[in-house]
């Protein structure tokens, strides 16, 4: 008996599209933090961390995006959880539907969704000042990246989605990672950082893809630097999917 | 007349287990309904009525035993299954943040039919949700969103409905609609199993009665069957009281010929 996993995914995902743009409160939500932060930190902090010598912003950007998606994807454990909750989900499960095509609609908005919010954070930080010599080789590399990020992280909201027994915790998940940056390159150069700090914000994924970011936009050779970023990113994907489908296979039985 | 072979039951279920941890909920429960007929599934809370559903609608695997529904097995061909069934859960499955069209456009699609949008119009105006067509479900009352979930799950035309509960928190007016549209639904050929706690819902609806009791089906029959199982009724003397519902019915004026367009 075939099943239509295009097909569905595709019903499904204009569904979660629907939801999303019916609730633009939440992309503005996730890019208006990551903006407040870069406006603190480039106007406030700013001087302070880099002096005059360099752009701020640009050091910067990376980093916000990072926290942007981290923070993004809490939606898509929301909506996943609601899904569960509110039976929907059994409705489809009963239904004659390529049964994985639920998950990836919600994965495919995820995308969708924390890109629009990165569009966002972008124009915005253009508007503050943020230059790059990045040419379309160089932006499409970024856009990978991202994506690969929102993937892997996208997966994890999914297991937080299935598995939560309330909201609180479908959403609460999100924050560990939205710090993560924050003990990360993003902000201010590992080198300034006390010993063990530095070490673990050397060794964890967020500063290797930061530094890519980084090198990327400002043109400037990515080195193995971002066969690291590329690691992690897949590394999370993976083992967050095979988390997800367990999780998944042991929902539906 | 509804399954391949063109005989036979509708819905099988022989010995069916089902623990949950060491909660064994489902002792070997048999049952067998007849095609085109309406068979209702009476037990107390946590009787285990929406985990036996759950099992015929291929949601969960049962431990033990064995259930076919249109002649497929659940464990052999699900897929098969979930083609001719459909299922309205215990909670309305319905998308708060669609429409109530887009609801049944969404499932429409889901389930490959042409001409989607006329499919959803039909049901719209078949319970009464014309008007309410256009605005989001989230605004809808309890009555509105239960007849828009039983709506959802009659496109396509499976032939056997689940539906788990289907009135409970309904307003009478609400419940009467909701029957009737069983009642049509039977009518039509289509097989119903329906599992409830109201005893009166089972007497007006079912063409069978099963009352699921510690794990087992304690009780198999028509109501007059079942009648039988208690001793003959004494005859005694009372005033005819009117039933509250039937009070209730006369003060909110129940015209049937209206029956509850929009009450949000
Ligand atoms: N996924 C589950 N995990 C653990 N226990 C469960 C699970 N699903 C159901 N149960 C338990 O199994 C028993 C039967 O539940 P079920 O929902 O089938 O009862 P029910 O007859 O539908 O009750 P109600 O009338 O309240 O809807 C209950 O004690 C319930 O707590
Ligand atoms: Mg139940």
């Amino acid at each position: 008996m075939k099943t239509h996993f295009l097909a569905d995914t595709t019903v499904l995902l204009g569904r979660s599209m629907r939801h999303i743009f019916r609730s633009v409160d939440t992309i503005i939500t996730t890019a208006i933090t990551p903006i407040a932060l870069m406006l603190l930190f480039v106007y406030v902090f700013g001087g302070a961390i880099m002096g005059e010598t360099e752009n701020y912003v640009n050091y910067l950007l990376p980093g916000i995006m990072l926290i942007a998606i981290a923070s993004g994807i809490a939606y898509t454990a929301l909506r996943v959880f609601t899904d569960m909750s509110s039976g929907i989900f059994e409705r489809f499960q009963s239904m004659p539907i390529a049964r994985s095509s639920v998950l990836w609609a919600h994965v495919l908005t995820s995308l969708v969704a924390n890109g629009l919010s990165l569009v966002i954070i972008v124009l915005i930080a253009l508007a503050m000042g943020f230059r790059t010599s990045a040419n379309v080789l160089e932006w499409l590399a970024v856009i990978g990246i991202l994506a690969l990020f929102t993937l892997a992280l996208t997966w994890i909201a999914i297991i937080a989605g299935m598995a939560a027994k309330s909201v609180d915790g479908a959403t609460g998940f999100s924050y560990p990672l939205i710090f993560l940056p924050f003990i990360s390159s993003a902000f201010v150069p590992t080198e300034t950082m006390p010993g063990p700090v530095r070490a673990f914000a050397e060794n964890q994924p967020v500063t290797s893809i930061v530094n890519t970011i980084q090198d990327l936009f400002s043109g400037q050779p990515v080195g193995s630097g971002i066969w690291v970023a590329l690691g992690w990113c897949v590394g999370i994907l993976v083992v967050a999917y095979a988390f997800a489908m367990m999780t998944y296979r042991r929902k539906i039985n | 007349m509804t399954n391949p072979a063109g005989i036979g039951p509708a819905i099988q279920v022989q010995g069916v287990e089902k623990s949950f941890k060491n909660l064994h909920v489902l002792r070997g429960v048999d049952f067998e309904v007849a095609p085109g007929s309406i068979f209702a599934l009476l037990g107390s809370n946590g009787a285990g009525k929406t985990t036996m559903v759950k099992i015929l609608s291929t949601l969960l695997k049962a431990d033990a035993g064995t259930c076919t529904v249109n002649g497929f097995d659940v464990d052999a061909e699900p897929l098969k299954i979930r083609e001719s069934i459909s299922l309205t859960g215990q909670f309305a499955a319905v998308d708060e943040i669609l429409t109530g069209r887009e609801n049944l456009v969404l499932v429409a699609k889901l389930r490959h039919l042409k001409a989607p949008g006329n499919v959803a119009d039909d049901l719209l105006a078949r319970f009464n949700l014309t008007e309410a067509g256009p605005r989001k479900v989230g605004t809808y009352s309890g009555g509105m969103r239960r007849r828009l979930d039983i709506a959802m799950s009659l496109i396509g035309q499976p032939k056997v409905i689940f539906l788990d509960e289907p009135t409970t928190g309904l307003d009478p007016e609400a419940r009467l609609d909701v029957w009737r549209i069983i009642k049509d639904l039977s009518t039509q050929g289509t097989t119903v199993l329906l599992t409830t706690q109201y005893l009166d819902e089972a007497e007006q609806l079912a063409d069978r009665i099963a009352i699921l009791h510690e794990g087992r089906i304690i009780a198999n029959g028509t109501l007059a069957e079942l009648k039988q199982l208690l001793p003959p009724a004494k005859v005694e003397y009372v005033e005819k009281q009117p039933t509250l519902e039937e009070i209730f019915l006369a003060l909110v004026g129940n015209n049937s010929k209206e029956p509850s367009g929009d009450r949000s």
